[in-house]
């Protein structure tokens, strides 16, 4: 009983959020607070998007919230309230890979995969902002990512022949 | 051995299509219904005692189920054991209490542990439990911790000294009264934290009744996970399933036991509920292992010719505040036996003093002893060149074991398996176009540019190894792999292996492995690794083993099956077993090719087993299991070199250009190789320019978040020119010698060399790691050339 009890109150302090992630409306109640990495992973099981810092350095969590990029360790799901969120689940259509997501199997572009989604989502952001983008500008436009695994290269080289799969 | 297309080939990785669809399955992945959440109560004292724990604010939280403090898990979690004793070095194992009962001696010393219905309740109530400390002085220099008056963190560790360890090889003295030159150095191997995205965790569920208890969690080795945290809990090892999922990177970090995983194993099995706990990101940095942190002096004796006669080197190694699992190996056996790198050095002398501060453990982190034996040598041998006025080329080239010379001990005890270090020096030097560059330094030196070369040569020890050698050192158990290849009646083949790949492509390469041995096509094979419930005993991933162990095993495994796949085929073809040939996957009698029998008809016959399908008193089924010890360590080797440009005005070092050449021996799949060796670099390069950990005087850790520890982004290094020379391992079933490590070890020398070599016509002789602007500035602004 008092379980429950604690359970009832602990409810009182929700509030409802609503969003479409991925083309999907969806709705929740949740504490204030729920970061929308948190809210993505424990409330939608969308679980490609990985946390790895706290402090937005990592950019593990990074998904396209109302078209720009974000890192969802430091946005709360109640600022996502009415956004159009996109995550690493809803890159690929009709069982086809996006060409960023080729592009990073071709060119062995991911190591553990822990940061590959986090980096392909800024890649799918950046190459929209710079479809033509230079090795420079591709390095600088993924700088608030961190892979520890691959030395960047190969990562640098998938978004650069994913800019040019997207042209043709 | 045949070379068919897969073996060697650029095969696309089978692990991708999970991971870039957001398919990957990870520990904090797993959610079990009813699941319980973790959070663990750090000290923020680096040396306090704990006068009393109240619990009492946060059991008044919502939603919290329970807190543990240290001593009520005393008695019920066994202290974390040290696996690496290592003899001869009077080792001190001071007792490593899961949480900490009567003393905290770092900042992150866990001491109690909140279990609540959701992970902000848990977090909350971890700060609300209250711990009266009594702060005591601490010491986070191991050298000071050595001195007279200095804090003492154990009542039976006098002086902070856990060890005392040396080793001898050659006359050393004799060596030095030849010299005739002696250089001396002290160098810092400053600490890192290896930052691994994924931070540690585990789900931990257990099933009373059954008493079974299943564990998911961040391990780089689930079966030795499992040993020990069956030691430390007492759930006997036959109930106790690790499961590692797809792991978000290790680099050493996920080898060790620590406390915090048996105390969730532990409180799963209390409370019959899953328990989950994931780290953050400071706590990941405050309690995950730290690597390095040697304070070193060296000396080397040496003719005028460039010819080095012997090397002495005295490190104090900083262990932290306990133990950890590989702790006293590290700084000891995978450092001393590397001090004489890729040179004929006759005579080598190295001690090592093992030292307890109040700071992080300290244990394996990539390349863990050999890049701290590298650096040594590889810086030393440009300061000599430089002393002698002659090139850093020239000397490395004077002072190479020659090709001709192996299998070649070294002074310091290991033999050597294979190489040819001549021929990827000189690979590396025409790619970089070594004169070219020369040239252009001394033009740009004129015009006030900045600019240094930096060559690094190497030769590392992997591959552990075989069971005699590393029992010998102190090692807790032999370091074989097993593997089970099992081929189906369809002639699909499931493979279990015990190393545990987590980024290195294994599940790839191995399958190539076994394609290549069976002559069946690649997706007819599956890679099975990280699950103590379906894989046999395995000692994981780690130290560049993978490779050239548990795929030694595989390639061993995949043989055995030919052997009895033959008998049955010549069964079947009514021939003897000596005139039945087997190439790309077909058995035929020799000269006849054209009536065969493919090894998935073998296969079938092995499981129907009947009249004329295998031979009367067979054994039915095709299956292998090999537990694999090899004969020796593999050794491999290469050159790196690195230009490199200083801003005079603000001290930035810029990485210009950069060449590695690296000889693993044989390649199954160069595209994964090279993707290892650009990862090591970087790292490397973090090490030189960027990353320490930094602790102030009272123990706290400075560089607690990724905001302030500098691990580089995309935009801070440079692509890398990469290639290979190819010296099979003459031992390895495979003649592969592992390469996980080979960029870490190389690169960091080579950037250090390159901005010493920056600043050597200004009459800089050596400046400590890492090499960050502020630091180069000053010495700029000494010399006059920045404002």
């Amino acid at each position: 009983m008092a379980r429950k009890k604690q359970l009832l109150e602990t409810a009182e302090t929700y509030v409802s959020v609503s969003m479409k992630v991925n083309g999907v409306p969806c709705s929740a109640k949740i504490e204030p607070r729920t970061l929308l990495v948190h809210f993505l992973r424990d409330v939608l099981g969308l679980t490609g998007t990985h946390w790895g810092c706290d402090t937005g350095n990592c950019g593990a969590c990074t998904v396209i919230m109302n078209g720009k990029s974000v890192k969802s360790c430091n946005i709360f799901a109640v600022q996502a309230d009415g956004a159009e969120i996109i995550t690493i689940e809803g890159l690929a259509k009709d069982g086809q890979l996006h060409p960023i997501q080729e592009a990073f199997w071709e060119n062995h572009g991911l190591q553990c995969g822990f940061c590959t989604p986090g980096f392909i989502m800024q890649a799918y952001w950046l190459l929209q902002q710079n479809p033509n983008p230079t090795e420079e500008e591709v390095r600088r436009g993924i700088s608030g990512n961190i892979c520890r695994c691959t030395g960047y290269q190969n990562i640098v080289k998938a978004i650069l022949t994913a800019a040019e799969k997207m042209k043709r | 051995m045949a070379v068919s297309a897969i073996f060697g080939a650029k095969v696309k990785r089978r692990e991708d299509p999970r991971m870039i669809t957001g398919r990957g399955r990870y520990t904090d992945d797993v959610k079990l219904p009813g699941m319980l959440y973790a959070a663990f109560v750090r000290s923020p004292h680096a040396h306090a005692r704990i006068k009393g724990v109240n619990i009492e604010k946060a059991k008044k939280i919502k939603g919290v189920v329970c807190i543990y403090t240290g001593k009520d898990t005393e008695g019920k979690v066994a202290p974390v054991p040290c696996a690496w004793q290592i003899p001869n070095a009077d080792l001190k194992v001071p007792k490593y209490n899961p949480l900490a009962v009567d003393k905290v001696r770092y900042v992150g010393d866990p001491v109690a542990v909140v279990v609540a219905e959701t992970p902000y309740a848990a977090r909350d109530a971890a700060e609300a439990v209250e711990v009266e400390y009594e702060p005591l002085p601490a010491v986070v220099n191991q050298v000071e911790a050595t001195e007279e008056g200095a804090p003492q963190l154990y009542d039976d560790v006098p002086n902070n000294i856990a060890f005392r360890w040396t080793l001898q090889g050659g006359d050393v003295e004799k060596a030095f009264q030849e010299a005739e030159i002696v250089i001396e150095q002290d160098l810092i191997n400053h600490r890192l934290q290896p930052t691994a995205i994924e931070t540690r965790g585990a789900v931990a569920n257990y099933d009373p009744s059954t008493g079974e208890l299943t564990m998911w969690m961040t391990s780089q080795n689930p079966h030795i996970h499992r040993f020990l945290i069956s030691v430390m809990t007492g759930v006997p090892e036959h109930k106790l399933r690790v499961i590692a999922p797809d792991v978000g990177g290790g680099f050493g970090s996920k080898i060790h036991v620590y406390g915090a995983e048996a105390v969730v194993a532990f409180l799963a099995k209390e409370l019959c509920r899953p328990v989950k706990w994931m780290e953050d990101r400071r706590e990941n940095y405050l309690a995950t292992i730290h690597g390095r942190d040697h304070i070193q002096h060296v000396r080397v004796a040496a003719k005028r010719d460039g010819t080095i006669l012997g090397i002495e080197v005295k490190t104090y190694a900083n262990l932290g505040a306990y133990l950890s699992t590989a702790a006293p190996g590290i700084p000891t056996w995978l450092f001393g036996l590397m001090l004489c790198g890729p040179y004929r050095i006759q005579a080598v002398k190295c001690e090592v003093i093992g030292v307890l501060t109040n700071t992080a453990p300290v244990d394996a982190y990539r390349g863990a002893g050999r890049p701290e034996a590298t650096y040594i040598l590889e810086r030393i041998i440009d300061i000599l060149a430089r002393e002698l006025g002659m090139d850093p080329a020239e000397i490395r080239l004077r002072n190479f074991i020659p090709a001709d010379a192996f299998p070649y001990q070294t002074a310091a005890g290991p033999v050597y398996d294979s190489g040819n270090y001549e021929q990827a020096f000189k690979r590396a030097l025409e790619l970089i176009e070594y004169e070219k560059l020369r040239e252009e330094q001394r033009r740009a030196r004129e015009e006030g540019k900045l600019l240094g070369i930096g060559i690094s040569s190497y030769v590392e020890i992997c591959g552990l190894g075989p069971s005699r050698g590393v029992r010998a050192t102190g090692f807790g158990l032999g370091l074989w792999e097993s593997t089970t290849v099992r081929v189906h009646p369809t002639g699909k083949v499931s493979v279990y292996t015990g190393g545990h790949p987590h980024g290195q492509g294994e599940e790839t390469t191995f399958a190539q492995i076994v394609a290549e041995e069976l002559g069946i096509p690649i997706d007819d094979v599956d890679i099975i690794h990280g699950d103590t419930g379906e894989i046999p005993f395995g000692m994981g991933t780690y130290g560049s083993r993978t490779t050239p162990v548990a795929g030694g095993a595989i390639a061993l495994a995949c043989r055995r099956i030919k052997e009895k796949a033959r008998k049955i085929a010549a069964y079947i073809l009514e021939a003897g077993e000596a005139d039945v040939e087997f190439e790309a996957g077909k058995f035929y009698v020799r000269g006849s090719p054209e009536k065969s029998v493919p090894i998935q008809q073998v296969a079938l016959a092995s499981y129907a087993a009947g009249e004329g399908e295998i031979p009367p008193g067979m054994e039915p089924g095709l299956e292998s299991t090999v537990f694999y010890d090899p004969e020796n360590f593999t050794f491999p080797f290469g050159t790196h070199v690195a230009l490199v440009e200083i801003d005079p005005e603000t001290g930035q070092v810029k990485v210009l250009k950069y060449v590695a050449v690296d000889d693993c021996g044989r390649q199954i799949n160069p595209m994964i190789v090279e993707g290892q060796v650009h990862g090591g670099i970087v790292q490397g390069i973090a090490q030189a320019l960027w990353e320490e950990a930094l602790y102030d005087k009272n123990g706290n850790l400075l560089t607690a978040t990724l905001s302030d520890y500098a691990v580089p982004t995309a935009a801070d290094v440079p692509s890398f020119v990469t290639d290979s020379t190819v010296t099979p391992s003459p031992h390895n079933p495979l003649g592969v010698k592992g390469v996980g490590e080979t960029g870490t070890i190389a690169s960091t020398p080579a950037i250090v060399n390159a901005v010493v070599d920056a600043l050597a016509h200004l009459g800089v002789k050596h400046v400590d790691m890492p090499l960050r602007a502020d630091k180069i500035w000053k010495i700029l602004k000494e010399k006059d050339i920045a404002k």
